[in-house]
């Protein structure tokens, strides 16, 4: 494995425990940085104005990210459209520390992801289950988050997400050696990212929640079905209180398993995103590149 | 007795400690929030790699600050790898932040630029031999107080990267993320022995 792997792997393995959070301006990524973030992710619109404009998303104007590089000394995350190299040429060129090839925006090629192991910069890829974890790892993603359904404030998705990665994981790790060909044949992936997830029992990269969280709560519930850290997008700037709801995020992240602070932290955090239940959903971003 | 160290576990890659310190026989525990800084003896703690931002907030915001820093100041044996380093040091030439400001050293934050400038080599530490460093987005150290007791232990192109005082070790890359424990044992073994005479 080449050394520039190893190494964006391990700044995944930084932002462990922490919270990577949408913003649209320098004054947006600030108030994360102050909130305690570990990381901002710029985006044109967050998840939920994408939905309500419609039309296509793509990736932000390289001044908008510059000024937000500016304005925090925490990482900055930026999205590309799935597929779109070019875009992630500009992105690498800016110096970004993190890709995200998201199917938020709007998908530029319906075959084909990026071939990250052309970049010398990190990416970050979503995933529903197992093998779609282990086909943008094989790409060369160095860390992987749940799909959910972005914009929606509804945790169901991310969380019957994250349930099937860990389980495909426990089967994969209770398996016979001589089963593990099969089982990379039915998951359309390579043999030996099988055989990594059977010995050690968990993906080779980091493995972060997203899409849905919108409430402390909800962050101490993906981290007790395993997840490695949150990203929220529309979760935090939908609300009535930003700055409040954010810190509260953090906080449940960090201390997940004490539901005595997990509920002070829930009082009187203003209005929660509206949201949208999934049978109201129109699009279903999660179904984007498989 | 089997020595007992906590890991500051608000953020960041603090996993990686507590293994290394079960690979050596060492018991580790997680400190999340204040009330675990007094579950039984704390012989040593490590301040881990991850966000000094998100980390020096925590700290504050659950209450555990004050009485870490008192701690430190009255001889815990500390290794603070990468942000870790931020917290302890007293002066960061880039940043408005002080947290812990222990350790008479001044850092740079992000002293190698984005992610894109992270790498990895192998140098000498002194005292243990050459042994492998990975940075990631890693400050450096670039001054030491002259009056000071402070040892420098590892430079890179004339950048300090390691440095001891009294009970503080510190390193602006991650022994962590490597299976080269020595760094782990020095701290055992020159660091957290000696406080305990």
């Amino acid at each position: 494995m080449n050394q520039r792997y190893e190494l964006n792997k391990n700044l995944a393995q930084m932002l462990k425990g922490g919270v990577i959070m949408d913003v649209t301006t320098p004054e947006q990524a600030k108030i994360a940085e102050e909130a305690g973030a570990c990381a901002v992710m710029a985006l044109e619109k967050i998840p939920a104005d994408i939905r309500g404009a419609g039309g296509v998303a793509r990736m932000s104007d390289p001044k908008m990210i510059k000024g937000i590089q500016e304005a925090v000394s925490i990482p900055v995350m930026a999205k590309v459209r799935i597929g779109h190299f070019a875009e992630a040429q500009i992105l690498q060129a800016l110096e970004i520390d993190y890709i995200d090839e998201s199917e938020v925006l709007s998908p530029a090629d319906d075959t084909y992801h990026i071939d990250k192991t052309k970049f010398d910069v990190p990416f970050v890829c979503g995933a529903k289950d197992l093998g779609e974890a282990l086909r943008r790892i094989s790409e060369g993603a160095s860390m992987i988050r749940t799909k959910g359904e972005p914009g929606t404030g509804d945790v169901v998705q991310a969380v019957r997400h994250m349930r099937l990665i860990m389980k495909q994981i426990r089967q994969l790790q209770n398996m016979r050696e001589d089963e593990l060909y099969h089982a990379a044949k039915e998951l359309q992936v390579p043999y030996d990212l099988v055989c990594y997830v059977h010995e050690n029992g968990k993906l080779p990269v980091v493995n972060f929640a997203a899409g849905g969280v919108a409430t402390p709560a909800d962050a101490a519930l993906m981290m007790q079905l395993g997840a490695e850290g949150v990203f929220v997008g529309s979760g935090i700037f939908k609300s009535g209180d930003p700055a409040k709801r954010a810190q509260a995020i953090v906080k449940a992240v960090t201390n997940y398993n004490d539901p005595k602070l997990i509920a002070e932290l829930s009082e009187d955090l203003g209005e929660a995103m509206v949201g949208i239940n999934e049978q109201e959903i129109e699009l279903l971003m999660a179904a984007r590149g498989v | 007795m089997q020595k007992r160290i906590g890991v500051l576990a608000v953020q960041g890659a603090f996993a990686e400690h507590i293994n290394i310190l079960n690979k050596l026989g060492v018991e580790a525990f997680e400190i999340r929030q204040k009330s675990d800084l007094y579950h039984g003896t704390m012989e040593g703690i490590i301040l881990p790699g991850g966000e000094s931002t998100v980390m020096g907030k925590l700290l504050r915001e659950l209450e555990m600050f004050e009485d870490l820093k008192t701690a430190i100041e009255d001889g815990l044996p500390v290794l603070g790898t990468c942000a870790g380093l931020i917290l302890l040091a007293k002066s960061i030439s880039n940043d408005k932040s002080r947290y812990f400001g222990t350790m008479d050293i001044k850092v740079k934050r992000n002293a190698y630029g984005r992610q894109l400038g992270s790498f990895h080599t192998i140098s000498e530490f002194k005292g243990i031999g050459d042994i492998p460093m990975t940075f990631i987005r890693a400050p450096y150290i670039e001054e030491v107080a002259k009056d000071q007791d402070v040892k420098i232990l590892a430079e890179i192109d004339g950048h300090i990267v390691a440095a001891r005082q009294r009970n503080m070790l510190v390193t602006s890359f991650h022994p962590e993320l490597t299976s080269d424990y020595r760094v782990h044992q020095y701290f055992l073994e020159k660091v957290s022995s000696l406080s305990l005479l």
